[in-house]
C-alpha cells in the first residue's frame, strides 16, 4: 500500500451531505463526534468545506433537487476519495423507492464505496462500516 | 552556514515543535471535552495525507498569486523562526532584528488575505475582509507590548541584548512585564485565530473562511504554516518575557515548563470561550488592549 493511502485511511476528514433526507441520520452522524463515541480517536474530523474533503458521507433519498448538487460536489472533491451512503435511504431509497421525486439510487449516479443500513443507523454501525471501509481499501 | 540554520532550525525543528504543540492543542481541547483525542502522530499523518491530494483551482481565480500564496506564508515563517533560534544559541544578531522580527511576523497573516481574495470565492474573501481588520486590531497593542522588553534592556532593539539583558531576572517578573505579557498573550490568540477571534475563519458561518478554495498540498502548506506559527509565536514570547530558552542544568525544565504553560493558556482561552464578533474584537483590543500595554509602556519607563 502506497503512503498516500496509507496516510489517507489514517486522516479521513468527513464532509457530510444531505441529499433530502428527513435529518434523523444527520443527528446519528453528529452523535459520533460525541465523547461518547469521539471519532477523532482515529483522526477523523468533520469539516465545512468541501475542497478539504476525503470521505463523503451522503444521506437522503436523491431526489430531483438535490441529484444536480450531488453531481457538482462528487466533482469538486479532491481526489482520491470515498463515499459512504448512510442510512437506508441512501442505499436504496427506503420508502421513497416509488416515488415520483427519486428516480435513481445513490448508486447510479455516483460510486459509492459502502452503505451503512438502517432507519436511522446506530453510531456504532456507522463507525463499524467506516472501520470495513478502511479494512477494504487497505487490504487492496 | 546560512542554509543550515533556515533548513534545520528555521524549518525542520520549527515544523516538527509545531506539530507536537498543534497535538497538545488537540489533545487538550479534547479532554476538556470528556473526549479521548488524537493520536500522537496524527498531524504528521494529516499533513501527509494533504501533501497527496490533488489540487483543485477554483474556475476564475487568480491563478498564480493563488498557489504562491501559501509559499510566501511559510517563507515568512521559515525566515522570522530562524532569526529567534539564531539569536538564541549561535549568534548575536544584527541592530534592528526585534523590527524585523515584527514585520516578518505579520506575513502569514496577509498570505492568507492574498489566499482568500485569490480564490474568487465569496465566503474566502469574506474572510480574507475580516482577517485584514483583525491584523489592523491586535498589531497596535502586540507592537506596544512587545516594546515593553525593549524600554526594560535598555532601549536595545537587538534580541540578543533582550535576551543577555534578562540573565539577572526575567522581565515577566516586574509589573510592567505582566501586563505586557497579558496583552501579547491576547494578540497571539489572534494572531493564530484561535477561537474567541477566530472570526476570519468561523466555521460554523463561512465555512472556513480564507482557506475554503484550498485542497492538497495549498492546504498541507497552510496546516503547516499554522502550526510553525503556533510555535514561533510562543518562542518570540518567551525570548521577550523569560530571558529565551534556557538549555542549562535545571533551567531546562523552566524553559519547558515555561513553553507549555504558554501553549496551555492558549489552549484554554480558546476552549472556554465563544466567538467575538468582528467590531467587538476591534473594540477590545484598541479599546482595554491599547490602555494596559500603554500602562505597560509609562510603567517599564519608570523602571517597574
Amino acid at each position: 500500500m502506497s503512503l498516500k493511502l496509507k496516510a489517507l485511511l489514517k486522516s479521513p476528514w468527513v464532509f457530510h451531505l444531505s441529499t433530502g433526507s428527513c435529518n434523523n441520520c444527520d443527528i446519528e452522524i453528529l452523535d459520533c463526534l460525541t465523547p461518547r463515541f469521539d471519532i477523532e480517536r482515529f483522526g477523523m474530523l468533520l469539516i465545512g468545506s468541501i475542497k478539504h474533503a476525503d470521505v463523503l458521507l451522503v444521506t437522503g433519498s436523491c431526489n430531483r433537487m438535490s441529484v444536480e448538487r450531488l453531481k457538482v460536489l462528487y466533482e469538486q472533491v479532491p481526489k482520491p476519495c470515498l463515499v459512504v451512503a448512510i442510512g437506508t435511504c441512501a442505499g436504496s431509497r427506503g420508502i421513497f423507492k416509488d416515488s415520483y421525486n427519486c428516480p435513481v439510487p445513490l448508486d447510479k449516479i455516483i460510486p459509492v464505496d459502502v452503505y451503512i443500513p438502517g432507519c436511522p443507523p446506530k453510531p456504532e454501525a456507522m463507525i463499524a462500516g467506516v472501520v470495513k471501509l478502511i479494512e477494504k481499501v487497505g487490504g487492496a | 552556514m546560512t542554509f543550515v540554520y533556515l533548513l534545520v532550525f528555521g524549518f525542520a525543528a520549527t515544523a516538527v515543535l509545531g506539530l507536537i504543540t498543534s497535538w497538545i492543542d488537540r489533545k487538550v481541547t479534547a479532554r476538556v471535552q470528556y473526549r479521548v483525542g488524537p493520536p500522537f502522530l496524527q498531524p504528521f499523518i494529516d499533513i501527509v495525507k494533504l501533501l497527496g491530494k490533488e489540487t483543485v483551482i477554483p474556475e476564475g481565480a487568480s491563478k498564480v498569486t493563488f498557489l504562491i500564496a501559501p509559499v510566501i506564508g511559510i517563507s515568512g515563517v521559515i525566515a522570522v523562526a530562524t532569526l529567534f533560534w539564531v539569536n538564541q544559541f549561535f549568534s548575536e544578531g544584527f541592530v534592528g532584528d526585534w523590527i524585523v522580527a515584527i514585520y516578518l511576523l505579520a506575513i502569514p497573516s496577509l498570505s492568507i488575505i492574498l489566499g482568500g481574495f485569490a480564490s474568487r470565492n465569496p465566503l474566502a474573501s469574506l474572510g480574507s475582509s475580516r482577517e485584514m481588520k483583525l491584523v489592523i486590531a491586535y498589531e497596535l497593542p502586540f507592537i506596544l507590548a512587545a516594546l515593553v522588553p525593549v524600554i526594560a534592556a535598555g532601549g536595545s532593539i537587538r534580541l540578543s541584548d533582550i535576551i543577555n539583558a534578562q540573565a539577572g531576572g526575567v522581565f515577566a517578573g516586574n509589573i510592567s512585564g505582566i501586563l505586557a505579557l497579558i496583552v501579547a498573550i491576547m494578540c497571539v490568540q489572534a494572531k493564530l485565530a484561535l477561537v474567541p477571534f477566530d472570526i476570519p475563519e468561523a466555521e460554523t458561518e463561512i465555512v472556513g473562511g480564507a482557506l475554503l478554495e484550498y485542497s492538497g498540498p495549498g492546504l498541507a502548506i497552510f496546516r503547516l504554516m499554522k502550526n510553525m506559527l503556533f510555535f514561533t509565536l510562543p518562542f518570540f514570547l518567551i525570548i521577550l518575557f523569560f530571558g529565551g530558552l534556557r538549555l542549562n542544568g535545571i533551567n531546562i525544565l523552566w524553559t519547558i515548563l515555561e513553553y507549555v504553560g504558554i501553549v496551555a493558556i492558549i489552549t484554554v482561552i480558546r476552549n472556554t470561550n465563544p466567538r467575538v464578533r468582528i467590531d467587538q474584537a476591534v473594540r477590545f483590543f484598541w479599546g482595554p488592549m491599547t490602555l494596559l500595554a500603554v500602562a505597560a509602556v509609562v510603567l517599564a519607563l519608570k523602571g517597574l
